[in-house]
């Protein structure tokens, strides 16, 4: 197994702020891996230390082989970022600003590769449309086809959905699948769910710490946390009745249903024993993902203060 | 909810006073300009210069010779700054623009004066910025006056509505005093600052702004050929700009264009790299487009009054011609209107274009060193 990014100990602050502490992250090749953390957390900085945007107060490590530090001009040429903001050239057309991208990577056969780009993206028809006319959707996927136009063996995308609709959401992930079946390393924050559980592994980053490390049943497993479903007309308004109550971590209202969850589960079940009676239904559930990161957020925070 | 309320303007009134005072910048423009302005236009602008600087010829050593030198160093007009040896050498100093006025006491001075025989002495004037010697011409008329009526007395008493010489005063490279053949060379200088240096200081700020900045730094591109691609194409905007002026200065305003044009070429070259360079630093500096804008307002006022394009730069104090000297626009100005009006060559103008290779140097190399290839 090769490593695609390698990287330990990686520190950076902002003034008096230490935004990343002591990252450690390590990426095999082809596996799309999934950066999650509350906002703040320092997934943008440890992005761009990666790709040499920002240089890291201290920590060592290599990204496809390459040091972080010393090659980053090399890591810049094989690898493709693509920011949290749309930061293509507005008042550019679609064509321009692959043109652009292409011409900057000094690729050779510039109009074939523009040319297939357009076509993988469905845009031939559009390619005279300034960049700043598209919906969201369109926009991150014309940023994904011109971050990912040089052929990068890497591929670090920050927070590439947010804002978008669902339907364009898939339509991105399922070219993320795709360039990762032809080997392209992926790495990718996000702070949607469903989208942390589409990664092959994930990465869970609070207070600039890394915290949790595997894949999304590797971490559900590791927090050790139980849930309870309970259901009934009005349950959910109990919520916060019961979030109250020793023993229970945290209580969510979705919809009709209450997810109570809790690492101690005598405790957990004798808090909701008052509650098991009519109307309400109660069954033990594998806690999801989102339970188990509101779960990690509230820990790490502890262990911050 | 309708009608108007108090409250609600208030609450709208509070938002941007806070806004306001939130940008540093912005907050120290609305400071300092207002004093800014009042230093330069209240101290600095003299519009009736005294103390212009004088070359004098005298071809003979006689007492009215000294009377008139000596007159005019009581002169508040004229400071007497330098003694030619030879014509040819009184002519070099007014074309470099080194003084002002040449005077000549031509050798058979005393001896026409005395005989009553129409004597005269000349005055040459440099009148490319007729503004600038307008007062110190009309006090000529006081000289013969002043001059020698101590010595004519007794036998040599004349009645006084008889002057005692005529001063020829011949203004050299614009006769018909023109006012517009001074402003439209200036004109270059001031439209290339105010162009050039605004859109290169909003152009990068404008991708930090918009965060396109972001994603040029994540492509192999070097700094030093961001700045090369980025600044070029306004090199191209600034000589069209060069040529429409300098056609329309001759079509429209019949500016005399003497020669000079090697040295014109090189000033303008310079010049417009400089203030690329400038733009291009400013925008190093600045946050946003609105701080990036005053930047360059506040570069471009003193470029306007203390460079002599609007008012005669030597009708300043010595601590503003001191300021003047740092702003490049003021070297350009010499180096156009020297080239256009008095067909300056190389060797008149070189010390101008050392200043302007001063500036393209250090502006370029300051921007070099503040542009980051990372976000850091």
């Amino acid at each position: 197994m090769t490593l695609a990014i390698d990287v330990r100990g990686l520190n950076k602050s902002f003034g008096d702020k230490h935004v990343v502490q002591n990252v450690s992250l390590q990426v095999e090749e082809g596996k799309i891996c999934g950066f999650l953390g509350p906002n703040g957390s320092g997934k943008t900085t440890t992005l761009r230390m990666l790709c040499g945007l920002l240089t890291p107060d201290s920590g060592e490590g290599s990204c496809l082989g390459l040091d972080i530090i010393t090659q980053a001009g090399a890591i810049k040429r094989r690898a493709g970022y693509m920011t949290q903001k749309f930061s293509l050239y507005e008042d550019l057309t679609i064509e321009e600003n692959l043109q652009f991208s292409a011409r900057v990577h000094s690729l050779d056969r510039r109009k074939d590769r523009v040319d297939q780009a357009l076509e993988r993206l469905g845009l031939i028809e559009r390619r005279a449309q300034l960049a700043g006319s598209l919906s969201g959707g369109w926009k991150q996927r014309l940023a994904l086809a011109t971050a990912t136009l040089h052929e990068p063996r890497l591929l670090l995308l920050d927070e590439p959905t947010a804002g978008v609709d669902p339907k364009a959401r898939r339509t991105f992930w399922d070219e993320i699948h795709a360039l990762a079946a032809e080997g392209l390393t992926v790495l990718v924050s996000t702070h949607y769910m469903d989208e942390a559980e589409r990664c092959h592994e994930i990465a869970y980053i609070s207070y600039g710490r890394l915290i949790a490390r595997g894949t999304a049943q590797q971490v559900i497993a590791d927090t050790k946390l139980v849930t309870f479903n309970g259901e009934g007309p009005g349950i959910d308004r109990l919520s916060s009745e019961i979030s109250k109550l020793p023993g229970v971590d945290m209580a969510a209202a979705f919809g009709q249903s209450l997810h109570v969850s809790g690492t101690n589960r005598a405790a957990l079940e004798a808090a909701i024993a008052p509650y098991r009676r009519e109307p309400y239904c109660w069954a033990e559930v594998e806690p999801s993902l989102e339970d188990v990161f509101i779960r990690l957020m509230e820990t790490s925070q502890d262990n911050f203060r | 909810m309708s009608g108007f309320s108090a409250t609600r303007v208030l609450a709208v009134m509070i938002k941007e006073f806070k806004q306001l005072t939130r940008d540093r910048l912005t907050y120290a423009m609305m400071l300092a300009l207002p004093v800014l302005q009042l230093l330069l236009f209240g101290y600095a602008i003299n519009s009736e210069p005294r103390h212009l600087p004088t070359a004098l010829l005298v071809q003979e050593d006689t007492v009215f010779a000294r009377s008139i030198t000596s007159a005019l160093r009581n002169s508040a007009y004229f400071d007497l700054v330098a003694q030619a040896r030879t014509p040819a050498e009184l002519d070099d100093m007014i074309r470099r623009g080194e003084v002002q006025f040449a005077v000549t006491i031509p050798g058979d001075f005393t001896r026409r004066v005395v005989r009553g025989d129409q004597a005269q002495m000349l005055v040459e004037v440099d009148a490319t910025d007729p503004s600038a010697t307008g007062a110190a011409v009309a006090a000529l008329a006081a000289l013969p006056t002043q001059a020698l009526g101590a010595d004519l007395k007794g036998a040599l008493a004349r009645p006084t509505a008889e002057p005692l010489f005529e001063v020829v005063v011949h203004r050299r490279y614009n006769p018909e005093a023109i006012t517009a053949y001074n402003i439209v060379p200036g004109l270059l200088g001031v439209i290339l600052s105010m162009t050039l240096v605004m859109m290169t200081a909003l152009s990068v700020t404008r991708e930090a702004e918009r965060g396109t900045m972001e994603s040029l730094l994540a492509t192999p591109v070097e700094p030093i050929e961001v700045m090369v691609g980025k600044l070029a194409p306004y090199v191209a905007v600034g000589l069209i700009q060069t040529a429409i002026i300098l056609v329309l200065a001759r079509v429209l305003f019949d500016v005399p264009m003497q020669g000079g044009w090697l040295g014109l070429s090189l000033g303008v070259a310079l010049f417009i790299v400089g203030s690329l360079a400038l733009g291009f630093l400013m925008s190093t500096v600045a946050k946003t487009q609105l701080q990036a804008m005053q930047m360059s307002v506040f570069y471009i006022l003193p470029s306007i009054l203390l460079s002599g394009f609007m008012f005669p730069f030597r009708g300043m104090p010595a601590w503003a011609q001191a300021l003047g000297e740092v702003v490049p626009v003021t070297h350009f100005l010499r180096v156009v209107r020297g080239a256009l009006l008095k067909g300056q060559g190389l060797e008149d103008m070189w010390r101008e274009l050392l200043a302007l290779v001063a500036f393209v140097c250090v502006v370029t190399a300051l921007a070099m060193a503040r542009y980051r290839r990372t976000l850091d």
